[in-house]
């Protein structure tokens, strides 16, 4: 018999993977690996926050990445110091602070492997209702600026000049990322949610020849991961979270082995 | 703003930083006309299209466009990253044309109907500028921007791409901006050129902007020539490089620079 706990962990997981492909294709593209590491890990400050105030945690790591996307836009007025020492800085300082206010609660009984690394056993049937309806959300919202979004991509002063606002539909992008993030932090944990939209993304460039079956191919691969990855958690007793990246690099070195061959030839 | 008219700047400026990128141009474009920018690097010719477009904000003057105004914008030096997969058929359809034969008319007007399935990564200089002038056409747009079109294109595909950009005003009557910092070869068919540096120079008809003194200033008298050539208002025998004897009007632009 299959455990339902764990089909529960397959379909949020599979969910997440979804909604991931197309965040993590654009991410890839856009060249903004560092600046997702940055929110996830700010995911920590939320679960301090969450812990502090007693906000629900989904809803505190979410506001807590979006107020760190913002900060990092308010520095960027500092003009001497480029954007990914600007990464760096608000990525470790929101970690520190959270392990720093973390420690600080005495009630806090805090499992801060799981955090981290992520644990299948703590999604439950509130986690699976929130990657349901955010994850619809995120496609609608996605569906909608995705011209806007691709030519914004190509060159900001293009899309200006047809009448996109590049800022306005970058900063959606920024907060259907910082929504995946607040609800995949379960699965894969604050240090590798990162993987999760990125691996499947690059696994699917090579294969792909437009930006829309290179999401496609993103999310047969993210899927296939979680699977892939869950199931090995369960039967070997590993962490889920690594055990979902390591079959996503497991794919991307097939696909790409595979290619080096095909060119052999 | 005066009917037919596509876009008018007046007294436009823009400053950043305490700096003036441009300052004082005023430029009206009516219906079908090509209306060209030269200027040396730094001139400004950039910050013109943007405060044109609508990109930039002017700092001082005004910028009016037509009530739904349609622009096709080939920007200058525009880099698709690799990790971008793209086809040329699918960069078309950025521009928001779903159609399918006017996808195709747009890839036949711009000479690369061969191309349409193509990787956008695998295009040579000239091929890749071609899908983006095929992209601004889908537009069917009223006004045609070309920033420096001819950059990273060889020499022969330059001359052809200038030939298909003079073209297009009677293939799909639209108006032309066209930025250059070249001088020869789309002179001809321009019916005004605005000489930049920093503000407007000097403007006019290509002819009596190569007479002058301003804009020799700034290009010497070699540009003065190579101006003139197009305009045929010489026939000597001495060319740039003496190799020109005489040009006939069709295809002077090629004979005038062919070094032989």
């Amino acid at each position: 018999m299959i455990d339902p706990l764990f089909l529960q962990a397959i379909l949020g997981g599979c969910g997440i993977a979804l909604v991931a492909a197309p965040l993590g294709s654009v991410m890839v593209w856009r060249r903004l690996a560092y600046f997702g590491d940055t929110l996830s890990h700010s995911a920590l400050l939320g679960i301090a926050l969450s812990l502090v105030t007693g906000l629900f945690l989904t809803a505190a790591v979410f506001v807590t990445a979006v107020v760190v996307a913002l900060a990092l836009n308010g520095l960027r007025r500092m003009e001497q110091v480029s954007s990914d020492a600007l990464l760096g800085l608000l990525s470790h300082a929101s970690l520190a602070i959270g392990l720093v206010v973390i420690a600080l609660i005495p009630s806090a009984r805090l499992d801060l492997f799981a955090f981290l690394f992520g644990d299948i056993l703590s999604i439950d049937q509130t986690d699976l209702w929130i990657i349901g309806i955010g994850g619809v959300s995120v496609f609608v919202v996605l569906a909608l600026i995705w011209r806007a979004l691709l030519l914004s991509t190509l060159d900001r002063s293009l899309a200006e000049a047809e009448g996109v606002r590049p800022r306005w539909v970058e900063a959606v992008y920024t907060v259907l990322l910082a929504l995946v993030i607040a609800t995949a932090i379960k699965l894969v944990g604050a240090l590798l949610i990162t993987a999760l939209l990125i691996i499947p993304a690059v696994t699917a460039r090579s294969l792909a020849e437009t930006p829309e079956r290179m999401v496609i191919l993103a999310m047969v691969f993210g899927v296939g991961s979680v699977v892939l990855g869950l199931s090995a958690s369960y039967v070997i007793d590993v962490p889920s979270g690594p055990s979902i990246v390591v079959a996503a690099f497991l794919g991307f070195s097939v696909v790409f082995l595979y290619q080096l061959l095909l060119r052999r030839d | 703003m005066e009917s037919g008219i596509l876009v008018e700047l007046s007294h436009a400026g823009r400053r950043e930083h305490g700096q003036w990128l441009v300052r004082d141009v005023s430029l009206s474009i009516a219906r079908g006309e090509i209306v060209t920018l030269i200027g040396p690097n730094g001139s400004g010719k950039s910050t013109t299209v943007k405060l044109a477009l609508g990109i930039h904000r002017a700092t001082a003057g005004s910028v009016q466009r037509a009530r739904g105004l349609k622009v096709g914008y080939v920007p200058q030096s525009l880099a698709i990253d690799r990790s971008l997969p793209m086809t040329v058929w699918r960069l078309i359809r950025t521009s928001g044309q779903r159609n399918e034969e006017a996808i195709k008319e747009a890839l036949a007007a711009a000479g690369i109907a061969h191309l349409g399935h193509a990787d956008v990564h695998s295009l040579s200089g000239g091929e890749f500028q071609r899908a983006l002038i095929a992209r601004a056409i889908a537009r069917t747009p009223d006004l045609l921007v070309l920033d420096e079109p001819v950059q990273g294109v060889d020499f022969s595909g330059e001359i052809a791409l200038y030939e298909l950009i003079a073209s297009l005003r009677d293939r799909i009557g639209c108006a032309i901006l066209l930025v250059s910092h070249d001088l020869h070869v789309v002179m001809a068919k321009t019916d005004r050129v605005l000489c930049l540096n920093g503000h407007v120079c000097c403007e006019g008809e290509p002819n009596s902007v190569s007479m002058s003194p301003e804009y020799r200033a700034l290009f010497g008298a070699r540009g003065a020539e190579a101006l003139a050539l197009y305009e045929h208002h010489h026939d000597h025998d001495h060319g740039l490089d003496g190799g020109v004897e005489r040009m006939d009007h069709q295809h002077h632009t090629v004979r005038a620079h062919t070094h032989d």
